[in-house]
């Protein structure tokens, strides 16, 4: 496998622990009392999203992982299998629900995603960063609340995500979600 | 929108009025300030730092075997600011081009150097910002109370239950202990002072008498940074010559630059060095300190090599 050595390891890398990527999302450059340097991070899993901390030495060696990015397409589920297509082999790769989370709820059909691939097996699917949905449920808003962002109340989508949406949105209103949070963006023009 | 220059300007004039102030403050204490060569032919071996090369010669890493030619020629309270430089050396409180206020003093020793930097910097304190307290990262810190000093070893035994000799015989374990289990439990509201160091991280330092495996060193930590480190200096000329001679086998062992024997300087203490001590200090990091800042970069003219 190809190495860092420790002086290279900074913000935002991308390195290989035990068979996982990781991201560097803290550093710190440290050199106590004129000895050696130390180089201090703040990890996280790219796989499991966990966190730890590790300080390297500087004769120490930090793997490269081998990370591609391709561009892939959603096609349908599969129980617990989400299936997306290579956009340029049309290849079909399925990823597992658990890995995807509530963005099951923000899958659209063809809709273009980048597939994150490690050691060539497909570890994740960054989405559309915003996908509108209709909203099937929520209470009406209390009146002379119309303009405020503020307030929230509990809402739920056509396909039955529930989330928080401003005191404005009604039934049968389209919105737009933040496919990185989950939450709501905006309300989408009216079509 | 502001340029990066534009919002620092505040922070120019800022560090001005600290340059002023300490300048006072070693005037009135009899102290002349010098000016060394930054472009020299030989720096100090000192294991774990990178002099640049600069042509056939090398940028000063610290002014300290110019500044101890001087202590041998007579003068006995010097004190100088100027650019230092530490190759890959980066990050929130290090830079690879910075100023040092490095002083000496003969005839004194590492503890009376502490009494009168503890004076310096209160008396700086008040004369930049109007009072003795700085804000950090880890709260407020006051400078004008008793300063903790606390041995190295006591430091290992009680923080981190670890042997502090036995931590320094393997390579970057000490450093380790020191960062992640004896640095965080200091203190934050006071300066700290960690006194006593195994001899093996003080290549210019001279032993206790009452212990030789110990040298007579001290570093000052304030809000968690490493602010000045003292000795009381080395002054025979024989052990600083084994010495420089282990400094550079260890250099050797890690593949850094060969240097040049520093010829000018050994043949200055040949013929005499008075007994003396001497300090470094993070001229950078004071004014970070006395900001309330939290990094070099927000008080520093940005570096061609930082993006």
């Amino acid at each position: 496998m190809a190495m860092y050595d420790a002086s290279d390891l900074k913000k935002g890398l991308k390195v290989e622990i035990d068979g996982e990527p990781y991201v560097i999302t803290d550093f710190e450059f440290c050199k106590p009392g004129k000895g050696t340097a130390l180089y201090r991070c703040k990890l996280k899993s790219m796989m499991t999203g966990s966190t730890m901390d590790r300080t390297y030495r500087p004769v120490d060696k930090v793997g490269k992982p081998d990370l591609e990015e391709r561009e892939m397409y959603y096609s349908y589920s599969n129980g617990d299998s989400y299936i997306f297509s290579d956009s340029e082999t049309y290849e079909e790769i399925s990823i597992n629900a658990e890995v995807l989370g509530k963005r099951t709820y923000f899958l659209i059909e063809e809709s273009l995603c980048q597939g994150l691939f490690f050691n060539g097996k497909l570890i994740d699917i960054q989405l559309p960063t915003f996908i509108e949905k209709v909203i099937a449920e929520t209470e009406p808003g209390a009146r002379g609340d119309t303009a405020s962002t503020n307030v929230m109340k509990p809402a739920k989508t056509d396909n039955g995500y529930e989330l928080m949406v401003p005191l404005f949105i009604n039934q049968g209103d389209t919105i737009r979600i933040d496919t990185r949070t989950g939450e709501y963006a905006e309300r989408a023009a009216k079509g | 929108m502001q340029t990066e220059l534009e919002r620092l300007t505040g922070a120019f004039r800022f560090r001005a009025k600290v340059l002023s102030a300490i300048r006072s403050a070693f005037d009135s204490r009899s102290f002349v300030e010098v000016t060394t060569p930054v472009r020299i032919a030989a720096p100090a071996a000192e294991e774990y730092i990178e002099a640049p090369q600069s042509g056939a010669f090398f940028l000063r890493t610290s002014p300290e075997l110019e500044m101890k030619r001087l202590l041998c020629a007579g003068m006995e309270r010097i004190y100088q600011i100027g650019p230092c430089f530490r190759a890959y050396e980066t990050g929130r409180l290090h830079r690879t081009e910075f100023d040092m206020l490095e002083f000496y003093m003969a005839h004194a020793d590492y503890r009376k150097l502490l009494t009168m930097l503890r004076a310096i910097l209160i008396e700086t304190a008040w004369n930049v910002n109007g009072c003795t307290k700085l804000k950090t990262r880890h709260g407020e810190v006051e400078l004008d109370t008793n300063w903790d000093i606390i041995p190295v070893r006591q430091a290992f035994r009680v923080f981190a239950g670890v042997d502090a000799d036995e931590a320094a015989q393997e390579e970057s374990r000490f450093e380790e202990i020191l960062t992640e289990k004896v640095e965080p439990r200091l203190d934050p509201s006071r300066p700290t002072v960690l006194i006593d160091y195994p001899i093996r991280f003080a290549a210019l330092a001279r032993p206790l008498a009452s212990d030789p495996t110990l040298a007579e060193r001290w570093e000052v930590y304030i809000g968690g940074v490493e602010l000045a480190n003292t000795y009381s200096e080395l002054t025979n000329p024989q052990i600083q010559r084994e010495r420089f001679a282990e400094a550079r086998a260890t250099r050797t062992r890690l593949g850094m630059a060969e240097y040049p024997e520093p010829v000018n300087f050994l043949n200055a203490i040949d013929k005499g060095m008075p007994e003396s001590t001497g300090s470094a200090l993070g001229f950078d990091r004071l004014v970070m300190l006395l900001a309330g800042a939290d990094s070099l970069s927000e008080v520093s003219f940005p570096l061609d090599d930082e993006n």
